[in-house]
């Protein structure tokens, strides 16, 4: 009863989903109030109907209702509640539900937080956001249906793919879809500009916050599911270039250009043109990444749920809004008039460079992606590329515009003064070039991409932090003063410093893979293996039941100069329901560093196949990444950025002019 | 600064950047782009050693041989065998799902014996999931039931 409940819910949001795109539009173009109105409402109700269509799914789930296929085939009485729960959207229906609830949050959030908006840009920004909604709820409903009942009901479901029994499979998809999804909002308001045939640097200000929070889940959702898939892959990786990571780091690359252009056109009513198409280019980003990991068109080596006839639609969804919306840029973009101009030294000109280089390593990263479609579709020759093509093209431009970074953070807007910013940056290209030096002379002779990397993070980060001592300081201020200057400096200053930093960290700890260890061995019951400065000894096998599995452990005491440091258990599981095994490494963070420990299944002479690695910083790739994004959040925090401040601003006059 | 100037410095600047990032992909496509090939499409067209490859098929049963740093199998499509070797960061990145008589994507260098020696072995983390490519090799050798 409940499921068909769901299944009715999900029938009314596609009902008013349409309500949503066609009422407010009609409005705007009429000028009339309560049709416009109406987009509000239908948001909120759409909201609430796709989320008692994801609650009806999630019952069905919790209490293992076979009698519905999606459970059947993804669930097992045997599973623990927390995957029973997050195993809703550990396949392709229940993670398409998943994709349209946070759209039509993301629709709610515009309707309960845009009083400030102008009211005809709101109205046609909830339209094209129904628009996209309503493609989804179709979709959802006529090919990809949660709530299909199977008869007669099997007595056991057929279990959720033990690779996704982690608690990366709670955290990861909902954090990546509110970031990947969430640039749907931006994706509306910029068509809405272009329907309006107006835009100005009100419109940058009240598209940011939306665009932060959806930047900054996107960070969080790419870094967790790199550390999820680096501890459970079990040989120490965490970024393969693989067709469905790159399926989200493009939205991620398009959409970083997208923070950094439209902060040019808050302060400076520049490079307008260029925003909106930054803005539809991330959403066709996303799109096209749905449609990439969903159809399993490209060979991934992450689990996914796909299924190539119905990718097939996606992929009609997806050339239907890029198509619509380029067209309509086409048409329209014309119109918006232009903006300033500036120097080409000037935060301006900084900007525009970042721009231009995230998005030609999005580009690279596209090349990569879709050369082997494109060219078997032409020519029926199969290939496929490989890391070294991503680190050569993407990866160089993506470190070219980390030495970039800190160069336009210290710039002034439109007139900059590159000798003062060298100056300002000293510090940081000294200890740059220290650790560069001192690197080289380490490594002797090695490898010279990570010293420079390495320098490179250095850099970044005393820059970073330069630009915040030079204001602090300016007019030679006193200790005390700097001190209360620093505190008085605008929380959206103090996110983007954090941000930055974050990159210089990420990068640091990416060096630092080029000075890790690694032992692939058998080991036998007593025998030592050095790896790094770590000595670790297999002493026994434990054998452990599971809720749903069988686990063998082996216990490996690790130690350092004779003194015991840890012991870990790296582990065995075999899961009955499936017939498959995973591995789960033993993990120690040790100093920042991680010592790593997967193994394989015991061979008959009683020795156990294992890898061992020693990872220094690699903790700092996925604590970076956190502080990029609550660097997003401080930002966000910065009163200023509010929908509704520049509105209650006005009341003393001229000071929100600045 | 006029207009004009504005634009053409921008677009100068645009264009060196393309140009560069262009320059980057093409020298980088060169090396690290995998042919695709069956078992029987190696030895049919006499692929020269060397030749960075994929191979997909079926791990042959009874064909590996795994001691603690090498792995060999060999693999099939039914109408031909050939073997791999995975030593070093290969046998460190030997997937869970690896095993006889499942599909399999081994990529590395044909070697003068004939062998590929692999860098990476690649088995989707799903017991009912194909490699899409496998799937397609052994079509072409009419050793495929859609039941499977």
């Amino acid at each position: 009863m409940i499921v068909e409940a769901g299944h009715f819910a999900l029938t009314l949001a596609l009902a008013l989903s349409l309500l949503q795109c066609a009422l407010p539009f009609w409005g705007a173009r009429k000028g009339d109030a309560t049709l416009m109105g109406v987009g509000d409402s239908a948001a909120l109700g759409q909201l609430l109907f796709v989320g008692l269509a994801f609650a009806g799914l999630a019952y069905a789930h919790m209490t293992s209702d076979f009698s519905v296929v999606n459970v059947a085939e993804n669930s097992n009485s045997a599973l623990p509640p927390i995957y029973k729960f997050a195993g809703v959207w550990g396949n392709h229906e229940g993670s398409m539900l998943l994709w349209s609830l946070i759209l039509a949050l993301f629709g709610a959030l515009v309707a309960t937080t845009g009083a400030g908006l102008p009211r005809r840009l709101r109205a046609d920004a909830l339209a094209v956001q129904g628009l996209i909604g309503a493609a989804f709820l179709a979709f959802l409903l006529f090919t990809s249906d949660p709530f299909a009942r199977l008869s007669p009901a099997p007595f056991e479901g057929r279990d959720l793919n033990p690779i996704l029994q982690d608690p990366g499979l709670a955290i990861h998809p909902p954090l990546l879809y509110v970031g990947y999804v969430g640039f749907s909002i931006v994706f509306s308001f910029a068509a809405a500009a272009l329907i309006e045939g107006r835009i100005d640097a009100a419109w940058a200000r009240f598209v940011r916050p939306y665009t932060l929070v959806a930047w900054g889940f996107l960070t969080l959702g790419i870094a967790m599911g790199s550390y999820w898939a680096y501890y459970t892959l079990g040989w120490g990786g965490f970024w393969f270039w693989d067709p469905v990571e790159n399926a989200s780091l493009m939205p991620w690359l398009a959409g970083t250009a997208f923070l950094h252009s439209v902060a040019v056109m808050e302060k400076r009513d520049a490079l307008k043109v260029w925003t909106i198409f930054l803005a539809i280019l991330a959403f066709s980003f996303s799109l096209l990444g749905t449609f990439l990991v969903r159809s399993g068109v490209l060979t991934s080596v992450h689990a996914f749920a796909s299924d190539p006839t119905r990718g097939v639609v996606i992929l009609a969804i997806l050339g239907a809004f890029i198509a619509g919306s380029l067209s309509l840029f086409a048409w329209r973009a014309p119109l918006l008039k232009q903006g300033g101009i500036f120097a080409p030294i000037s935060r301006e000109g900084a900007l525009v460079a970042n721009n231009l280089f995230l998005t030609s390593a999005c580009a690279a990263v596209l090349v990569g992606t879709l050369y082997p479609l494109a060219l078997e579709q032409i020519t029926g020759a199969k290939i496929s590329v490989g890391a070294p093509f991503f680190n050569a093209s993407a990866g160089v431009l993506g470190l070219a515009t980390t030495f970039l970074t800190p160069f336009g953070f210290s710039l002034a807007w439109k007139r900059g003064d590159l000798l003062g910013v060298a100056q300002r940056l000293s510090v940081a290209l000294a200890g740059g070039a220290a650790t560069l030096v001192a690197l080289l002379a380490i490594s002797n002779g090695g490898p010279v991409l990570a010293p420079i990397a390495a320098a490179l993070a250095v850099f970044v980060m005393l820059g970073s932090l330069a630009e915040a001592i030079a204001r602090a300081f300016r007019g030679g201020a006193g200790l005390g003063s700097a001190l209360h200057r620093l505190l008085g400096l605008p929380l959206s200053f103090w996110g983007g410093a954090m941000a930055h930093f974050g990159v210089g960290v990420v990068l640091l700890g990416l060096s630092a893979t080029g000075f890790g260890a690694e032992a692939i061995v058998a080991m036998r019951p007593g025998q030592p293996v050095e790896v790094g400065p770590y000595r670790v000894t297999y002493e026994r096998l434990l054998p452990r039941p599971g809720p749903n599995y069988a686990e063998v452990a082996a216990r490996m005491k690790v130690t350092l100069d004779g003194a015991d440091v840890v012991t870990l258990e790296p582990a065995r599981r075999n899961f009955g329901a499936r017939k498959m095994s995973t591995s789960q490494a033993g993990i120690a963070t040790l100093h920042l560093g991680q010592l790593y420990i997967s193994i394989s299944d015991p061979a008959a002479d009683g020795t156990l196949p294992a890898r061992l690695y020693w990872k220094p910083l690699v903790t700092l790739i996925w604590l970076g990444a956190l502080l990029m994004a609550f660097g997003g959040a401080v930002s966000l925090a910065d009163r200023r950025l509010r929908i509704g401040a520049p509105i209650r601003a006005k009341a003393p006059a001229g000071t929100a002019a600045a | 600064m006029t207009r004009k100037q504005f634009r053409l410095v921008f677009i100068a600047g645009a264009l060196g950047v393309i140009g560069v990032s262009v320059g980057l992909m093409l020298y980088a496509l060169r090396g690290s782009v995998a042919l695709f090939l069956s078992p029987s499409e190696i030895v049919e067209k006499a692929v020269k050693p060397g030749a960075r490859l994929r191979i997909g098929g079926l791990v042959s049963k009874g064909s590996t041989d795994k001691t603690a740093s090498r792995l060999a199998f060999t693999v099939s499509d039914g109408a031909h065998e050939i073997g791999v070797d995975c030593v070093g960061a290969c046998y460190g990145g030997i997937p869970d799902l690896f095993r006889e008589g499942q599909g399999v994507v081994a990529e590395g260098v044909l070697e003068p014996s004939g062998r590929l020696q692999a860098d990476q072995i690649l088995a989707k983390h799903d017991e009912r999931y194909m490699p899409r490519e496998v799937v397609e090799a052994l079509k072409k050798q009419g050793r495929w039931q859609e039941s499977q």
